[in-house]
């Protein structure tokens, strides 16, 4: 396992100048993540913070070849450049011969718990050999703060704002890993930028898996979730400790919890300093917090349940 | 980086990592400085660095890159409690 000091020594791939805001939670998670590769890589990225942010031209913060071509169909971009690769490979047209080549998609939840997820759906099951990271802060940040499928229950949005009747989002998230999971992929994988080392190990799992791997990765935004920049790592531990963001790992088909915290963190210590909750702290939404906590811990309940055992 | 009074043919980024070349310190409101004889190099600050804006060499901590610093004091807030090498101060007009 790498140190830091190990990460350090390495080039960086993804370099500072980009646009995307004071304290994102973005940027650590691409730059530890490019680190773990020892061969080139090659990325596509799905429209999103980090596509605009870091390709603003004539700039550009990414020091490996790098293709967006839309909204929709990330995860197809990099099916086709990884077939690409291998039909060239096996012509011999590769200059260099038969150097080792990766592949990695980007893709906020937007991206691809919503707008990507049939090209992501495809490209799993056609067996492509890549890596798709979803970056997860819950919301179109990007756009202006759009509710999507991964944003919490109970969450204020743009088009989910919480008023006198209706408090925030009506719906609870999708399991967007679980889906992933039910593609039989052999490495699947939720982690979080503050476990620096775990976030490491997984992406290591999942760069030396062959075939299709995933990784979903909580992100911080202090424009969405109306937080302090520099309490981005925080709220991402807090997401964990209160087990709101479980992190487990799918290794041919058994699954594994990776953290489990010995004291449980309340909800409402994770949620009250977040803007996009404070509605849920005043009069009038009596209740609301009593469901999400309950949500929570039914969720984290049927997962233990799970671990260490075989899911399909 | 061509000027923008003469792009490229046909708007062709040439190189890599060109962002590097864009400066965002302007964005600062507060500024991170760090005690070296507290600092014990576990670079937790380079790991959480959105703006790869901590400079580590030779696995030593050794400043902070201040043309891409956004000032967002998420080095200054991990820095472990124990030893709470960085602080946040405010930038000088």
């Amino acid at each position: 396992m790498a140190t830091l000091k190990d990460f350090a020594k390495k080039e960086e791939l993804f370099t500072g100048g980009h646009r995307l805001c004071s304290g994102c939670g973005i940027p650590p998670i691409v730059r530890l993540v490019l680190r773990n590769y020892e061969t080139p890589v090659v990325a596509a990225n799905a429209t999103g913070c980090l596509e605009v942010a870091t390709t603003i031209y004539p700039y550009s913060a990414w020091r490996i070849p790098w293709i967006h071509s839309a909204f929709e169909n990330t995860a197809a971009t990099i099916s086709g450049v990884e077939t690409a690769y291998r039909a060239l490979k096996k012509r011999g047209k590769i200059p260099g011969g038969d150097k080792d080549i990766k592949f990695i998609a980007f893709g906020g939840d937007g991206g691809t718990y919503d707008i990507g997820l049939q090209s992501l759906s495809g490209a799993l099951e056609r067996g492509h050999n890549f890596l798709y990271l979803c970056y997860d802060n819950g919301a179109y940040m990007n756009t202006g703060i759009q509710r999507s499928s991964a944003t919490p229950f109970g969450c204020n949005t743009t088009t989910s704002p919480a008023g006198t009747v209706i408090k925030g989002k009506l719906e609870k998230r999708k399991d967007l890993t679980r889906i992933v999971v039910a593609h039989n992929v052999p490495y699947a994988a939720q982690a979080s930028p503050h476990n620096w080392s775990d976030l490491a190990k997984k992406t290591q799992k999942a760069i030396n898996t062959k075939g299709p791997t995933f990784l979903n990765v909580i992100s911080p935004c202090p424009l969405g979730w109306y937080t302090k920049p520099e309490d981005s790592n925080k709220h991402a531990r807090l997401a964990v400790e209160s087990c709101y963001w479980p992190l487990y790992e799918v290794e041919d088909g058994v699954l594994r919890v990776t953290y489990k915290p010995k004291k449980k963190v309340s909800m409402e210590e994770w949620l009250k300093p977040q803007g996009r909750f404070k509605h849920i702290f005043k009069p009038g939404a009596e209740g609301l917090l009593e469901e999400i906590q309950s949500q929570v811990d039914e969720y984290w309940e049927k997962l233990l349940e799970f671990d260490g055992k075989p899911v399909y | 980086m061509s000027d923008k009074k003469s792009p490229p043919i046909g708007g062709v980024i040439e190189r890599g990592g060109t962002a590097h070349e864009y400066t965002t310190g302007g964005w600062r409101k507060f500024k991170p400085v760090v005690d070296h004889e507290k600092c014990i190099n576990c670079l937790i600050c380079w790991v959480v660095c959105p703006d790869s804006a901590i400079i580590a060499e030779e696995g030593k901590m050794i400043g902070f890159d201040m043309e891409h610093c956004k000032g967002c004091g998420l080095c200054a807030s991990e820095c472990p409690d124990k030893i709470t090498a960085i602080t946040m101060e405010e930038e000088a007009d």
